[in-house]
């Protein structure tokens, strides 16, 4: 997925719809400083990866803010359908939407960073998703979450340097009966114990 | 499917059906909720259905993957009927006998019936089981009953019969005065009177209104409103188009959180649906009345169940709550007249319409009418989603319903509205449940999550659990809650690591009745209440974590010890050359101590020792030496 998105710079740089060069170029723009100046040091740190979008993806963009009237309002569901396309929205895409919508950078990024759902780094090949609600909690959900942080030695909303794994913890998926409750992507894992997190992750060893 | 266009035909239309399922002898019901749905149910439901056509029984016999039954603990369930066996935790491979044996030949299938916990019999039907006994459904009437995907299940379920009794026998007012007359409160946790909402918003004068549906189900541990709409989301659509009729409104909003697949699923099938048989569009059954129905996703924000911070997020904007008034029933989503309600409230609408105010007013409290959906979850035999009468106690949930607590260990607190809920102890257990008595007692009902706690939960990490919930659910907008809250979890956590004072107890709760006082929207004003409810109900707990540093459930890392037994320890030097911080001392062949001063517990030396002679204690006692 990841190298889908990475397209080379040279090759963006030099293509340039007509399209949407009329509403300001969104492949060249760099990143506003002041938007990175509040970002607390570690997530400066994820902002650093520098990519740029190829002339389709941007096209891409700004289709679904059509399909949706560039409508300021429907913000959120373009940004969902958005995050469904790239995996992710980084910057530079986030830019993209505020051009199509006709906002500024800042109220999209002030959006994005303000919903869990949305998230500016991309998820592993197999996101794992624990499940820190009440019932998986007092269940023991924690020590699951602290072994999977152990072996895969990320912290949660990160993923791994092969981007093949990344934690997450969501609230309550509804399934308290099997608590404490792991998704692996789809699957579904119950009544998870911290012994059994070697061997979910060795489902997902690659042959 | 063609249009129904009257009343008359609508109730036409019922009857066939009825008839129609009428011509079944056995029917198997196979839950599809999400936590049956983890558990393989989906094969399950193909495999049966395979079977049944491989036989040729399909004319006979009716297979329906229906909303969740509730019993999530013992997934996935089968329920045949007309005979109400209830089969637990079957398999797909569980499918050839039961079809075999019990639908052909008409044995039960005795190894998948429920068995009780205390009588340690197999259940024949659900009927006479504990967890049903004492339930009375209303809002959740349809799930496990019928197809949440067929419209035609729904109407032949008396659905759509409200709407159209509304709209061919009463006026907007008429309307209203039922709802009002019902003593239905909202069901998302604020408790204030529906019909009353629902008036004020139809004198507001405007070019354009909306309904809301809020389906931003946060509460971790609470997830009734998706089984509503996973099981009968057609019961929503209809609800929503009655309050359409009673405000003056032909737009609808549903603001669904995006973490719900399987829900939005089945609520955009049941709204294409129902646009087919117009019972959404323009001139429905023919009456003039237009209605329609949007939706609108969430994405992840707890704080967006707050109604004004729902209509920002629903412009597209950051979820941040706004002073109310004006409240959104004057001035509400685009600035226009807004109902917002929640699923389970709207799921109890068109039932009030058909059976009457009074039926409904005949059930409950004084204050509080009807009955309250709760999600049983934690430490509790069974796992569930329950619906009861409003006044039944809490007793009668967690020990008839609820089956007791897990591995027959002790009850120490049940956990009631979710994070701005509080704890209730042994001596709550009696106390009738309704909005005014749990408010008195100082939790609130909330959306209905309850979870239950044995003694082996620490209420101080119970309690900080749901600060470190609000720390990062909070909008950030007032600064009571984004930083009271932040310095509230702080000292939780000091105390955790057994570095409290007395003095700290005391900020504790001097600091949370100013962030009640002062905090903005509803989040902020009820984010403190688990520290004060266990501050209220466990203090002696707090003090011993304080004071003696100990924590009884042997949550708290920090203020476990481990300690070697110098009778079984032979003195290997193992775990002295694993320890990282050099914590134990001692000679060959001797017995090791470790310096509690020191030891950081991280657990090497047990993990090395051999001799299990390294064990931990939740306090130590200095030897003292003569």
């Amino acid at each position: 997925m990841i190298s889908k998105i990475l397209t080379d710079t040279a090759q963006t740089r030099s293509a340039k719809n007509p399209e949407t060069k009329k509403s300001g170029d969104p492949v060249t723009q760099e990143l506003k400083p002041a938007a990175i100046n509040s970002f607390s040091a570690a997530e400066k740190d994820k902002t650093k990866v520098k990519i740029k979008l190829s002339e389709d993806k941007a096209h891409k963009i700004l289709e679904i803010c059509a399909s949706y009237n560039n409508d300021p309002g429907e913000l959120i569901n373009v940004l969902h359908e958005t995050q469904g396309e790239f995996g992710y929205l980084p910057a530079e895409v986030q830019e993209v939407v505020a051009q199509g919508l006709g906002v500024s950078t800042a109220q999209v990024y002030g959006v994005v960073t303000f919903y869990s759902y949305f998230t500016m780094i991309p998820k592993g090949r197999f996101p794992i998703s624990i499940c820190t609600g009440t019932a998986c909690y007092v269940r023991g959900a924690e020590k699951v979450l602290e072994e999977f942080k152990r072996e895969l030695n990320i912290g949660v909303g990160e993923t791994t340097e092969d981007g093949k794994f990344s934690i997450n913890c969501l609230r309550c998926v509804g399934a308290c009966g099997l608590a404490p409750v792991v998704l692996v992507g789809e699957k579904v894992y119950g009544r998870v114990s911290p012994e059994s997190v070697k061997t979910i992750l060795a489902n997902y060893e690659e042959k | 499917m063609t249009k129904v266009k009257t009343l008359p035909e609508l109730i036409k239309m019922k009857e066939t059906l009825v008839s129609q399922r009428a011509c079944y002898s056995k029917q198997l019901h196979v839950c599809g909720g999400t936590g049956c749905q983890a558990a393989q149910s989906k094969t399950l439901d193909v495999t049966l259905k395979e079977i049944v056509t491989d036989k040729g029984l399909d004319k006979d016999v009716k297979i329906t993957m229906t909303g969740c039954f509730g019993f999530c603990e013992k997934g996935p369930i089968v329920k045949v009927l007309p005979d109400h066996t209830f089969y637990t935790e079957v398999k797909p491979t569980d499918a050839r006998e039961i079809i075999d044996e019990h639908v052909v030949k008409g044995n039960q299938v005795e190894r998948l019936l429920y068995v009780d916990p205390t009588t340690r019999e197999h259940v024949p039907n659900s009927d006479k089981m504990e967890f049903y006994k004492k339930q009375l459904r209303i809002a959740l009437r349809n799930c496990g009953e019928i197809n949440p995907e067929d419209i035609h299940d729904y109407i032949e379920n008396d659905g759509y019969q409200a709407l159209g009794k509304v709209l061919t026998q009463m006026d907007a007012q008429q309307t209203i005065d039922i709802i009002k007359k019902s003593g239905l409160r909202g069901r998302g946790g604020g408790g204030f009177p529906t019909g009353l909402k629902w008036e004020i918003t139809s004198k507001s004068q405007a070019d354009q209104k909306y309904v809301v549906c809020n389906a931003d189900e946060g509460d971790p541990g609470a997830f009734m409103d998706r089984a509503i709409l996973e099981g009968d989301p057609n019961s929503i659509i209809e609800a929503m188009a009655i309050c359409g009729y009673a405000i003056g409104a032909s737009k609808g909003l549903v603001y669904i959180r995006a973490e719900y697949p399987l829900a939005i699923s089945r609520l955009k099938k049941a709204i294409a649906q129902a646009r087919e048989l117009g019972l959404l569009g323009d001139d429905i059954l023919g009456t003039g009345f237009n209605f329609d129905i949007q939706l609108r996703y969430g994405a992840g924000a707890f704080v967006c169940g707050e109604e004004t911070a729902l209509i920002h997020s629903m412009e597209g904007k950051r979820g941040e709550p706004s002073f109310k008034p004006p409240f959104p029933s004057v001035s509400g989503y685009q600035g226009k007249p807004t109902n917002v309600n929640n699923v389970e409230t709207f799921a109890n609408i068109p039932v009030i319409i058909n059976k009457g105010a009074e039926w409904f007013a005949s059930i409950g409290t004084e204050k509080s009418k009807g009955t309250k959906v709760f999600a049983l979850a934690g430490k509790i035999n069974n796992v569930g989603l329950i619906e009861v009468p409003m006044g039944i106690t809490l007793r009668e949930i967690i020990f008839e319903i609820g089956g007791g607590i897990k591995d027959g260990k002790k009850f120490k607190a049940v956990q009631t509205g979710g994070p701005s809920g509080g704890c209730l102890t042994e001596k709550h257990l009696d106390t009738p449940i309704d909005y005014d008595n749990l408010t008195a007692v100082g939790s609130m009902m909330g959306s209905g999550g309850m979870i239950v706690l044995d003694e082996d939960d620490c209420m101080v990490s119970v309690a900080k659990f749901y600060l470190d919930f609000i720390v990062e659910e909070s909008c950030g907008k007032c600064s009571p809650c984004r930083i009271g809250n932040k310095r509230l979890y702080e000292i939780l956590e000091k105390i955790t690591q057994g570095k409290g004072t007395l003095e700290d107890l005391e900020k504790l709760k001097n600091l949370s009745n100013v962030i009640k006082d002062t905090s903005l929207c509803g989040l902020g004003q009820t984010s403190p209440n688990p520290v004060l409810s266990t501050l209220q109900n466990f203090y002696d707990e707090y003090i011993e974590h304080v004071v003696d540093k100990k924590c009884r459930a042997g949550q708290c890392k920090a203020l476990l010890y481990y300690v070697i037994d110098e009778n079984v320890c032979i003195g290997c030097t193992a775990c002295k050359r694993s320890c990282p911080v050099n914590a134990i001392t001692g000679d060959k062949k001797q017995p090791h101590v470790i310096n509690q001063d020191i030891c950081i517990k991280c657990g090497a030396c047990e993990e090395k020792c051999a001799f299990d002679a390294i064990s931990i204690k939740l306090e130590h006692k200095v030897k003292v030496v003569e």
